[in-house]
């Protein structure tokens, strides 16, 4: 396959499921005809028809609920929520059954189902159309929430999701849709969850996060290498549950630590990250965690996006500021 | 300025027994078949004794939270009568009588609200959902379960119920609203026991009935006499052939009244006018059904005492399977959360089992 975009990643992995499961069904508003407002759907319904890719009524708690009942008959719906912004009427049905009904059932009645929302700031996007509330979801016992920073995790971490017997909240960085090309072989191999990705191996400290911010994260450990510092750097990827066998083995290693998130810094998956590592490795420290992250605000409208946004600047001070402990 | 109609509706009320149990016109041949009026007056009455018990086990701290269906019982019996095997109950948590007739043991609905998960795994009724305890969530997961048995063009029915109070949530019309339009086989029966915990009716909306709300989603909407068996299982049934056969949804209003608390832990003498209260009782299911019984030669003083006695044996017999039933160990809690349990959490899992073990 030619090289292909994040978005394109992600509709090249539905089509997959949908060509070779015939349990798969795919729903939400405008995802047919129009192949979705930012095409992540686009032509799978001509191809896939009008049974299988379906535009339903404008109501994101119907589309979870309709889900959940999809999935306890042993479908694997996977349902968009046209903005993570728009979530929120959901997540009465993704909180309350989706993520408890194996649970409760003692697994007679599971949850197969993908709950897929484009998110993030950086797009100039009006209100409402750039949250970054990974954490809600990360908090709910039940559920995995994934995160791909790439096209080819994309892929492989979508089929992964839509095959996983358990509901997955799968997140796009819709900053980085189209911003990078990777080579992605169509052939459905699916990426494992529940695992992290180290895409930079280092020896001075340990950068890590997830989504859109993964590039950020990546371009500030090149500058990083050039001032003499050689940082790791480890692509989350799965915020719920998180991997932090691999997290704690480099920190172990690098004896320093710094998270770069673009969501709100109090109560956050940085904050549950950070915890972690002072629970379990604290030991191996040697200097004090540190946070890049958004603020404690709402998200901006556009014209102060840029000042919200943790940017490469932002990560370079302070990892430098960590470096000063020797 | 000329105005014409656009539209016009209209919602039809069945019953066939009046509160005197007189036919209050010809009634539908299973009425006629006395066995079969027997047994709905049978599991009418064994729900209402199974309530009473779950209260008594409630009151001596042997049990939590209980909501009962006192007065209600035609409903749950009516429509879970006319289910097969095949369809599928989306129970809210006053659904007890679909839940026993579709079923689901009484074991089973002691222990869950009892508190333990190990309830809501039903040994017969595989595909039914567990108690839904968030208002009207159930009625979208039902056209869920609805449009998958379409798409797998199944010739099953998917039958869910809420009560009047819960109508006014949004999932309400959401869920019909998706059923409307997608043709899917599914019955929604509203209870209406006339109260959500304290609130009447006439705080709840401003529509004439419950079951016009139907019409704003292009569903047929019906309203029934739920405190007869009769007019239930009747309108239950065509709802449910007509789900099967591909004639779409239906929304059933059945009106009856809450002749309980609204949960154990409720004290309906707080808002509950004792007069209304009353005449409700005039109304019952039971005593209607067994009139007509009894003015059928079909029911007799010694039939009563036998049936009495057999269920309060069948009811026994259940409490006591409950309260032998093993209590669930801590590894319960993470051992159906995911199919594969977390790494992240295993240790807890461990620390847990141990500190159960102290
Ligand atoms: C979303 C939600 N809000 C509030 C409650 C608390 N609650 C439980 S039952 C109830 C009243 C429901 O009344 P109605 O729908 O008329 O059903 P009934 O109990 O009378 O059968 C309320 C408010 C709840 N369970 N779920």
């Amino acid at each position: 396959m030619a090289a292909i975009t994040l978005i394109e990643a992600v509709n090249a992995a539905m089509a997959y499921e949908l060509e070779h499961d015939q349990d798969v069904v795919l729903f939400g508003e405008d995802v047919g005809k129009n192949g979705g407002v930012f095409r992540a759907t686009d032509g799978l319904q001509k191809k896939y028809g009008k049974d299988r890719v379906i535009d339903t009524p404008l109501a994101e708690s119907m589309i979870a609920g309709l889900a959940v009942g999809m999935a306890a008959q042993g479908m694997k719906p996977i349902a968009e929520m046209q903005f993570m912004g728009f979530i929120f009427p959901a997540v009465d049905q993704i909180f309350c059954h989706a993520a408890r009904m194996r649970h409760r059932t003692r697994g007679r009645i599971t949850q197969p189902l993908v709950i897929r929302a484009p998110f993030g700031g950086g797009i100039h996007a009006p209100e409402h159309h750039s949250e970054s509330t990974e954490a809600l979801f990360s908090h709910i016992p039940g559920l995995k929430v994934v995160i791909p920073s790439n096209p080819s995790r994309a892929y492989g971490l979508m089929l992964a999701a839509i095959r996983d017997p358990d509901p997955v909240i799968f997140l796009e960085p819709k900053r980085v849709y189209r911003i990078v090309k990777h080579e992605v072989e169509d052939n459905g191999e699916e990426y494992p969850l529940e695992a992290c990705f180290v895409d930079r191996e280092g020896s001075d400290i340990t950068l890590i996060s997830w989504g859109a911010m993964m590039h950020e994260t990546l371009q500030a450990a090149e500058k990083l290498a050039a001032e003499g510092i050689d940082a790791e750097v480890i692509d989350v990827a799965t915020v719920s549950p998180i991997d932090m066998d691999t997290i704690l083995e480099s920190v172990e290693k690098t004896g320093r630590a710094c998270i770069i998130q673009e969501a709100p810094k109090s109560g956050s998956v940085g904050s549950e990250i950070a915890a972690e590592i002072a629970e379990k490795a604290v030991l191996s420290l040697l200097a004090p965690i540190g946070r890049v992250s958004g603020y404690d605000t709402v998200m901006p409208y556009y014209r102060l996006e840029k000042q919200y946004m943790p940017n490469v600047d932002r990560i370079l001070d302070e990892v430098r500021t960590i470096m000063e402990y020797k | 300025m000329t105005t014409t109609t656009v539209a016009s509706f209209e919602i039809k009320y069945h019953q066939y027994l009046d509160a005197s149990g007189k036919p209050a016109k010809d009634l539908p041949k299973f009425a006629k078949d006395m066995n079969t009026m027997r047994e709905l007056y049978r599991d009418m009455y064994k729900l209402r004794v199974f309530d009473a018990k779950a209260y008594a086990l409630q009151r001596t701290g042997k049990m939590g939270t209980y909501p009962a269906s006192l007065g209600q019982e035609a409903i749950g019996i009516g429509y879970g009568d006319v289910m097969t095997k095949e369809d599928v109950l989306i129970p809210y948590y006053r659904s007890t009588g679909g839940l026993l007739k579709h079923g689901v043991t009484m074991e089973e609905i002691l222990r869950y609200w009892g508190g333990d998960e190990e309830g809501a795994n039903y040994s017969v009724a595989k595909e039914d959902f567990p108690i839904c305890v968030p208002i009207a969530n159930q009625i979208i997961h039902a056209s869920g379960v609805a449009k998958a048995i379409q798409m797998r063009k199944q010739k099953r029915a998917v039958v869910t119920e809420i009560g009047e109070g819960g109508t006014s949530e949004g999932d309400f019309y959401e869920g019909v609203n998706v059923a409307g339009i997608w043709n899917l086989g599914a019955v929604f029966f509203i209870n209406n026991n006339q109260w959500a915990i304290s609130v009447p009716t006439d705080i709840q909306t401003a529509c004439e009935t419950y079951a016009q709300k139907a019409i704003a989603a292009g569903v047929e909407g019906i309203q029934v006499d739920g405190n007869d068996i009769i007019a239930v299982r009747e309108v239950a049934n065509y709802a449910l052939e007509k789900a099967r056969s591909g004639g779409g949804p239906t929304v059933i209003e059945a009106i009856t009244y809450r002749l309980c608390d609204h949960t154990t832990a409720d004290d309906a003498s707080r808002y509950d006018d004792p007069k209304v209260k009353e005449e409700a009782w005039k109304n019952e299911p039971l005593v209607r059904l067994r009139k007509y019984l009894e003015d059928n030669k079909a029911w007799s003083d010694e039939d009563e005492e036998k049936m009495k006695e057999e269920v309060a044996k069948e009811v026994e017999a259940a409490v006591k399977a409950y309260e032998e039933a093993p209590m669930p160990g801590p590894e319960e809690m993470f051992d159906y959360l995911y199919a594969e349990l977390p790494e992240l959490t295993k240790p807890q899992r461990e620390a847990a089992i141990k500190r159960g073990a102290k």
